[in-house]
């Protein structure tokens, strides 16, 4: 039993460290990257998977606090884990509305945000000479 | 061992809720913003569990599920503004 206790007791503390570490990063990156659509990134998966190792240690403890499995936190993990990228989505929606200024070296062509170039382009072509589909 | 760890990964949250107060204070867009304070609730939670495997009962359980349905449903709210105009059309 003496052993079986310590090794949860790793398992517990191994889980905490690492969810830590994972949130850890993901805020530096919140708060480190050049511009919004990098930023969503750090967020919306690490941190997530932060928050989520910290709950399954905690899963872990209470089931051997007591003596049987304690899966009420679960709800917490499923909770996040459904509405992490749905706000993430939201959020990505609301920048894109408001064209909001990207690095460079961001890839991905999004529509929203080429409407001008499209216009720019559309103008400055001749009249007649474009091709139908 | 578990005592370490427990001061080791709330010292770590600190830092990181830390930092997103730094970007809700200097996030040049309102989506910045909001993404931070998304950030902050998520890492609030992990702190009020810590907190409970530190006193080792669940009376601070509902906190934390409190916590995580209202800040989904604020932030939806506020990106639901920032794209219409209005909340509930």
């Amino acid at each position: 039993m003496i052993a079986l206790y310590t090794v949860m007791e790793g398992v517990i503390a191994f889980f905490l460290i690492a969810g830590s570490i994972f949130a850890l990063i993901g805020s530096l990156g919140l708060s480190r990257m050049k511009d919004f659509y990098m930023r969503l990134h750090g967020p919306s998966k690490i941190s997530t998977l932060g928050v989520g190792c910290v709950l399954l240690a905690s899963i872990a403890y209470f089931s051997l606090l007591d003596g049987g499995p304690s899966l009420q936190e679960l709800l917490i993990t499923i909770f996040l884990f459904i509405t992490a990228p749905v706000s993430a989505h939201m959020l990505s929606k609301s920048a894109l509305h408001q064209k909001l200024a990207y690095d460079p070296r961001t890839r991905g062509d999004p529509e929203e945000l080429q409407e001008d170039d499209d216009e720019r382009t559309l103008e400055e072509t001749p009249q007649g000479s474009s091709k139908l589909p | 061992m578990l005592d370490f760890a427990l001061k080791v990964s709330v010292t770590l949250f600190a830092i990181a809720i830390v930092l997103n107060l730094y970007r809700v204070a200097v996030g040049p867009s309102l989506p910045d913003r909001i993404l931070a304070l998304d950030t902050m609730y998520v890492n609030s939670i992990a702190l009020i569990v810590l907190f409970g495997i530190w006193l080792g009962h669940r009376t601070y359980f509902e906190a934390a599920l409190l916590i995580a349905m209202l800040g989904f449903v604020s932030t939806v709210a506020v990106c639901k503004y920032l794209l219409r105009g209005d909340i509930i059309e």
